[in-house]
C-alpha cells in the first residue's frame, strides 16, 4: 500500500538554512533513506544525503529524524503514522556542509589522538595469544560501525561547543577503554583518558548507549568501567600512597 | 520552545534551527516522573527521619532507623554504642550511608542530570546550561567516592538483614515465628542485597578492573554473575527504593496501632 507522506528536511549550508516542506510517496517496507533518494529522484536533485550500504553497517547516513539521532537506513516508514510529519535535519552537533551532509572531521582528529595499540612482544613462535574470556569484553566494542550518532547526541558537545577541545566523545574514549581492556595491549591508559581526553566530563546519562545502532552498551560496558579504572588510579588512598612513593606502577 | 544557545546547537556553521528540539514524542514525561518519584521519597523519608517515633515494633524495626546504634532507641534490636542527645533522631546517625550510596551510584546520577538538572533533560534536548563541566570539579568529584558507599553499604546489608532474622520471633522474644513483617523485612533485605550486588562498583571491584579474566577465573565467574544483575539495576533501584518506604511505613502502621501484624505461626 502507497502512501503521501509529509516530509520537512533541512536543506542549507554553513552559511543558513531552513526547514522545507515536500510531499513524497512511500511503499510498504520502505525506510527514511529510500524516501529522502526518492525526493531526490523526483523533486529536488540537488538535495545532498550522504549514504553507502543501505544495510546499517557503514555508518555514513546518520541524520535527526523528528530530532533523534538515527541511521536513515535503519529507520522504517512503518515506525510513523501516514498523516505525521516526518523532520530530517543533519547532525546537530557538528557543522552542517551542505543538507543533510555533515562535516564529521572532529571525530577523525580525536581518533588520531588516540594512544594507538600497543601489543607486547611475540611469542618465541612469532604469534600473538589470548583467551577468549579475555578478549570477548573489548570484542564488543569492535562492532562500532562509526555512524557518530553517540558523538551527535552526548550532550558534552552538542550542547558546548567549547568542550571539543578537551572531550573525545563516548566513541573514543569507549576506544580507549576497548584498548585499556586489550589483554595484549601494555599502555596504562587511564590517566590519558581522564587527563586529556575529559572521561571526568561524562555525566553517564547513557544517551549514546540509547542511540547506538548497534546496540553497544557504551555507557555500562565502557565508560562506567573506565571511571572505576580511574578510581583506583587516583581516588584509592593505598593506590595512590604506593605510587606516589613509587612501591606501585599501576 | 526554548531558543537554543549560541554555544550548542546554535554554534557557528551547525545546521541552523531556533527550537530545542524537534523531537515529538513525550520526552518530558520521564524525567517528571523521575522529579516526583524521587522527590516524594525524599518528603517522606526526611519526615520519617525526623519523627524519631513509630520505628520500632517487636520484634519489626524500620529499615530507617535500623541498626539503632544509640540509648534514645525504642526496643533493644542492636547493641546501643552511644548515647546521643533524645532530641536527634537515630536515623540521622546512619542515614548518611544508604543517602551517600544512591547520591553517588551510577543509575541514580543519570535519573537525577536528567531530571534534576536537566542535563541533558531527555537525549537531543538541549540542557539550559551556558557551561558545562561534568564530574571534573568540587561538589561533583566527589561522585568518584561510590565504591566507598558501596562498601559501608555492603556492612547496613548485614545489619538489616540480621534485624531480618530477628524478627522470626513473636512479640515475647521467642523464635520460630513469623509474620507479614517478617516477609516485608527479608524482601526488604533481599532487595537491598539485589540493588548493592548489581552495583558497578562491585561490578568492577569483583572483577571488572582485571584484564585477564582467564588467570583469575573464580573472579571472572563472579564478575559474570554481577554483570548480569548489572543489567537490572536501574530496576533493583527503583523497586528497592519503594520498598524500604513501604517497609518503614507498615512498621510505622503496626507502633501506631492503625493495623496488627498477621502471624503465620
Amino acid at each position: 500500500m502507497s502512501y503521501e507522506a509529509n516530509l520537512r528536511v533541512w536543506r542549507g549550508d554553513a552559511a543558513g538554512g531552513g526547514l522545507q516542506d515536500f510531499t513524497v510517496t512511500v511503499n510498504e517496507g520502505e525506510v527514511v533513506l529510500d524516501i529522502l533518494h526518492r525526493l531526490q529522484a523526483t523533486q529536488t536533485p540537488d538535495l545532498a544525503v550522504r549514504w553507502n550500504c543501505k544495510a546499517g553497517k557503514c555508518g555514513s547516513c546518520s541524520a535527526e529524524i523528528n530530532g533523534r539521532p538515527r541511521l536513515l537506513c535503519l529507520t522504517r516508514m512503518g515506525t510513523f503514522t501516514e498523516d505525521e510529519v516526518i523532520t530530517v535535519t543533519p547532525l546537530r552537533a557538528f557543522p552542517v556542509m551542505r543538507d543533510l551532509v555533515t562535516d564529521v572531521s572532529f571525530n577523525y582528529e580525536k581518533a588520531a589522538q588516540i594512544p594507538a595499540f600497543s601489543p607486547r612482544p611475540r611469542e618465541a613462535d612469532g604469534s600473538h595469544r589470548m583467551q577468549q574470556i579475555d578478549v570477548e569484553r573489548p570484542q564488543e566494542f569492535r562492532k562500532c560501525i562509526e555512524c557518530f550518532l553517540c558523538q551527535d547526541v552526548c550532550h558534552v558537545v552538542r550542547d558546548h561547543e567549547d568542550n571539543k577541545k578537551s572531550f573525545a566523545g563516548p566513541r573514543f574514549l569507549m576506544r580507549i577503554a576497548e584498548l585499556d581492556m586489550h589483554p595484549l595491549d601494555q599502555l596504562d591508559r587511564k590517566d590519558v583518558a581522564q587527563e586529556e581526553h575529559g572521561l571526568g566530563m561524562c555525566n553517564i546519562t547513557k544517551c549514546c548507549s540509547e542511540v547506538c545502532p548497534e546496540g553497544i552498551k557504551i555507557t555500562d560496558n565502557a565508560l562506567i568501567p573506565m571511571k572505576e579504572r580511574v578510581v583506583d588510579r587516583k581516588y584509592v588512598p593505598s593506590t595512590w600512597l604506593g605510587r606516589t612513593i613509587g612501591r606501585r606502577k599501576g | 520552545m526554548t531558543t537554543v544557545a549560541p554555544s550548542g546547537t546554535g554554534a557557528p556553521g551547525r545546521a541552523r534551527l531556533d527550537v530545542r528540539t524537534l523531537r515529538t514524542d513525550r520526552w518530558w514525561l520521564q524525567p517528571l516522573l523521575t522529579v516526583l518519584a524521587l522527590v516524594a521519597f525524599i518528603v517522606y523519608s526526611t519526615v520519617r527521619a525526623f519523627e524519631n517515633a513509630n520505628y520500632y515494633a517487636e520484634p519489626y524495626i524500620s529499615p530507617f532507623y535500623a541498626p539503632c546504634i544509640t540509648t534514645q532507641c525504642e526496643g533493644s534490636t542492636f547493641p546501643e554504642l552511644f548515647s546521643g542527645p533524645a532530641f536527634i533522631s537515630p536515623a540521622l546517625y546512619i542515614l548518611i550511608v544508604p543517602l551517600g550510596f544512591r547520591l553517588t551510584c551510577y543509575y541514580y546520577r543519570k535519573a537525577y542530570y536528567r531530571s534534576f538538572w536537566m542535563s541533558p533533560p531527555a537525549c537531543a534536548v538541549a540542557e539550559p546550561h551556558g557551561s558545562y563541566t561534568g564530574e571534573t570539579r568540587f561538589p561533583l568529584i566527589f561522585q568518584n567516592l561510590h565504591r566507598y558507599f558501596f562498601y559501608a553499604g555492603l556492612v547496613f546489608n548485614v545489619f538489616l538483614t540480621y534485624e531480618a532474622l530477628m524478627s522470626f520471633r513473636n512479640e515475647d522474644g521467642e523464635w520460630f515465628h513469623m509474620g507479614l513483617g517478617t516477609v516485608i523485612l527479608l524482601t526488604n533485605a533481599t532487595l537491598l542485597w539485589l540493588y548493592s550486588l548489581s552495583c558497578h562498583s562491585c561490578r568492577h571491584v569483583v572483577g571488572g578492573r582485571l584484564k585477564h579474566f582467564s588467570k583469575h577465573p573464580v573472579r571472572y565467574k563472579a564478575w559474570t554473575a554481577v554483570s548480569r544483575l548489572n543489567t537490572s539495576h536501574m530496576k533493583y533501584a527503583w523497586i528497592s527504593l519503594v520498598f524500604v518506604a513501604f517497609t518503614d511505613f507498615y512498621v510505622r502502621l503496626l507502633a501506631t496501632g492503625a493495623f496488627d501484624d498477621p502471624r503465620f505461626f
